[in-house]
């Protein structure tokens, strides 16, 4: 007990002065919490943080040309590509060069690939010159332009070395203007020819299909949700497992399920033409296009939208609906003007959550889809998979990252991040 | 529950143009099916008028109408649908006789508020429909899977057998082949070993993280939340496409350098990206349990001479247990149902259940994966269960704490 007569500051039990004392507890507390924290936050940055940070680097990452080909882009440096003549013996001899390091390497069909998602047919130039050029020897056979011409024409047209000039800098924005249906060509930034642009209609298709699949899981959400909230809690209890149970399900078993319901030997096309709405041969197609996409996605998500406007409804007392009534609105006025402003919140919530979740999915798709109800993440997994462009699989990732942040950011700013709830 | 509302026989100029036009619609439907849509109306609007004013005019007895509607009803599926029909007759039967007295008795109006108007009744129940409707579309996907699964023929459709509920169109062989054939045995031993294993991860990590963040001065709380929860709101395919490319790095290294084997990396891999896709799951429903912990409670033990990790393990853990249970299985279920990390990340040593399922439905078909979409349902179920029971164990926990 520090005596009260005594003139200075308040001290502790152990006769630091007070203050100090409960800066001290509040700095360890705040240094446990932290400890606490640190090894799942370190995890998480090191698993997930930095691999997401090195796909949106990948995206804008070109070292290949500069780190295969070195000479030859010192060298390439001073020639003028707008003279409309081919470079001089210098740099043939520098490419001479570096082809025979990158042969030995096995590097110069990695070059080529990537060369080719520019020019079309540079990839066979560099592995039908590497088995020559592999052979030759950097002084004995020099010099090496008209060689190299005699190997492949490719190399005696100016086209060719502009498309390396162009990409020989380390970051680029090719994949980018890539993923929206452009291209960097030794002139600057131009349009992909008519027959090429898949991209920006991908990316449009992507967010038109995602604004009805949230349109509609609103449109079959919000009556669910208010009869959960209006119903007694025992039966609300009751109907909410009917709205988790699928909520649980493997996303495979209900996507397998939407195959075996909409295909043209499927339940629902059985059924119609027993009932004989439609003829044997008129099956519906509602597979393998964007109807199936909708329909299983709107199924899929559901329960994200349901589950929201339920917690917002929830806090809604009945009687508001009733005091309108009694002042004399009638049933569309007392709902539209009291009752929906105030589930506006769960709206917005269960919407952006849709809306997010839709825009990224890639199983459902893939499976219901077809050609014509793919989304642009299927197109990523293509570029990951089987066209191995990876740059420009990371490009398109790095824009749909961009809009969900931009979405998650709203979402934060209607919802807040903490408030996120489960089941 | 008592009738809130007087209720009153209705007459039956009200009566019967109600059931004759349910009559008709449902009469519709069978006349399409077997040839002329108008004869159905027309037929099932007189049958059902006709039964229904036998009922409350003639028969006055609601239990012989029942056993006399279901027998009518069962005879005309059978005549019209054969087998199946009986299944069609015996609801169709019943559901005619309860609405027929439902709406002659008026018993529409009993458990609604005494002042509604004929118009806002209406609405009451064309919303039940619309919402009836609308959980049906929910939840009857799933019955179709469950049924064919059953399915003798390799089919994706039913068979004529199987809607006879001929025993001779049903088997068990899907089952069997999913616990005899190597492939879907291997997937699903890999779903078994890798699912638990990341939950552990997510779960130990997450429940300290969780404990930590909810401390009262947490230093940059709102940003940490967010890297923390980012897993779950970045796309499965994004994180797949920086998964795959930094995991690639990662098992090189591992295999090249360290000499590592290539199963062991892969199986590592999946763990590890699976466990960070379950964190958020974990953080959220600990971080909520944690709300309402009692914090005196812990201040208490101290007092008492508990160290913090006794304090911990003795009081805080048992409180907390079942948000950390449901939280597990919400990281369980994540893993055990992922299918794009894996796909990206994994090599075909790890392949998951769901990763074979994936393959089967977009290449070869087989109805094997009807079978185990249905134990997935069943597990699902128990899953959903549990947690339900957790939740509720949970609020009588807080419930005890003094608040």
């Amino acid at each position: 007990m520090s005596d009260t007569a005594q003139s200075g500051p308040v001290l502790a039990a152990d006769g630091t002065p007070l203050k100090k004392s409960l800066a001290r507890a509040l700095r360890l507390q705040k240094t446990r919490a932290l400890l606490l924290i640190a090894p799942l936050l370190l995890f998480v940055l090191v698993s997930f943080i930095v691999p997401i940070g090195q796909m949106l680097w990948r995206s804008v990452e070109n070292d290949i040309v500069s780190d295969t080909l070195p000479l030859t882009v010192q060298a390439l440096k001073t020639w003028d590509a707008s003279a409309g003549e081919l470079p001089d013996e210098a740099v043939y001899a520098a490419f001479a060069r570096d082809m025979i390091v990158a042969v030995k390497a096995k590097e110069h069909t990695k070059l080529g690939t990537r060369l080719n998602y520019e020019q079309t047919g540079i990839s066979s130039m560099f592995r039908q010159s590497g088995r020559k050029v592999g052979k030759w020897d950097p002084v004995a056979d020099a010099p090496f332009k008209q060689k190299l011409i005699d190997v492949h024409d490719g190399w005696g047209d100016i086209n060719t070395w502009r498309v390396i000039q162009t990409h020989a800098r380390k970051v680029t924005p090719g994949y980018f203007l890539n993923a929206i249906d452009m291209r960097l060509t030794p002139d600057g930034a131009t349009t992909q020819p008519e027959d090429k642009r898949i991209l920006i209609k991908l990316f449009g298709r992507t967010l038109f299909m995602s604004l009805i699949i949230m349109g509609s899981c609103i449109l079959l959400g919000y009556p669910i949700a208010w009869l959960l909230a209006n119903l007694p809690m025992r039966q609300a209890n009751i109907l909410l497992i009917l709205v988790l149970l699928p909520f649980w399900t493997s996303l495979l078993v209900r996507t397998s399920a939407w195959k075996v319901l909409l295909q043209s030997q499927g339940v629902i096309n059985e059924i119609l033409v027993w009932l004989g709405l439609i003829t044997d041969e008129g099956r519906l197609v509602m597979i393998n296009n964007q109807f199936g996409t909708i329909v299983a996605m709107t199924h899929i998500l559901l329960p994200f939208m349901i589950l929201p406007m339920y917690s917002v409804m929830q806090t809604i007392p009945q009687t508001y609906l009733r005091a309108a009534k009694s002042l004399g609105a009638t049933n569309w006025t007392a709902f539209w003007r009291v009752y929906f402003p105030q589930t506006v919140p769960g709206i917005g919530a269960g919407s952006i959550l849709v809306f997010i979740l839709s825009i990224g999915y890639y199983i459902t798709p893939e499976i219901v889809g077809g050609t014509k109800g793919v989304f642009i993440s299927n197109r990523i997994a293509y570029h990951i998979s089987s066209s191995l462009n990876w740059g420009l699989a990371a490009a398109l990732g790095t824009i749909l990252l961009a809009v969900v942040l931009l979405l998650y950011w709203c979402y934060d700013k209607i919802v807040g991040i903490d408030n996120v709830k489960l089941g | 529950m008592a009738a809130l509302t007087p209720i009153s026989r209705k007459p039956l100029s009200f009566v019967l143009p109600i059931l004759a036009a349910a009559g008709a619609l449902v009469g519709l439907f069978f006349g399409t099916a077997n040839g002329s849509g108008l004869i159905g109306i027309v037929a099932g609007a007189v049958l059902v008028a006709g039964l229904g004013y036998a009922y409350v005019e003639v028969l006055k007895n609601e239990k012989t109408a029942l056993w006399i509607s279901l027998a009518v009803m069962v005879v005309l599926g059978i005549y019209l649908a054969g087998i199946p029909g009986i299944v069609l007759g015996l609801f169709f039967g019943w559901f005619f006789w309860w609405f027929t007295h439902w709406l002659f008795e008026g018993r529409y109006r009993a458990r609604l508020l005494p002042y509604l108007t004929p118009g806002q009744v209406l609405w009451h129940y064309s919303f039940r429909v619309i919402c009836g409707l609308i959980f049906f579309f929910l939840v009857s996907p799933l019955v179709p899977v469950i049924w064919l699964s059953f399915n003798a023929q390799d089919f994706f459709t039913f068979t004529p057998e199987m809607l006879r509920f001929d025993p001779a169109g049903y088997s068990l062989k899907h089952y069997q082949d999913f616990f005899t054939n190597g492939e879907w045995q291997r997937s699903f031993k890999n779903s078994l070993i890798i699912a638990p294993i990341a939950t552990v991860i997510s779960v130990s990590l997450g429940t300290l993280a969780a404990i930590g963040l909810s401390q009262s001065h947490v230093p940059f709380r709102r940003a940490i939340m967010a890297i923390l929860i980012s897993p779950m709101i970045v796309p499965l395919i994004i994180s797949a496409t920086g998964m795959f490319f930094f995991y690639s790095k990662i098992g090189n290294f591992m295999e090249g350098t360290m000499g590592l084997d290539k199963n062991l990396v892969g199986y590592f891999k999946v763990v590890l990206a699976h466990a960070v896709l379950g964190i958020p799951f974990v953080i959220i429903t600990v971080t909520a349990t944690l709300v309402g912990f009692d914090r005196s409670l812990t201040r208490a033990a101290a007092n008492m001479g508990a160290n913090p990790v006794t304090t911990f393990f003795k009081v805080q853990m048992p409180l907390i247990l079942p948000g950390v249970i449901s939280g597990g299985l919400f990281a369980f279920i994540t893993s055990f149902d992922e299918v794009v990390v894996v796909l990206f990340v994994g090599s075909a040593g790890q392949k998951t259940l769901p990763w074979q399922m994936f393959t089967g439905l977009r290449e070869q078909i087989s109805p094997t994966i009807l079978a185990v979409a249905t134990i997935l349902v069943v597990i699902s179920i128990a899953l959903l269960t549990t947690v339900e029971l957790l939740r509720r164990r949970s609020e009588r926990l807080r419930g005890m704490s003094p608040a």
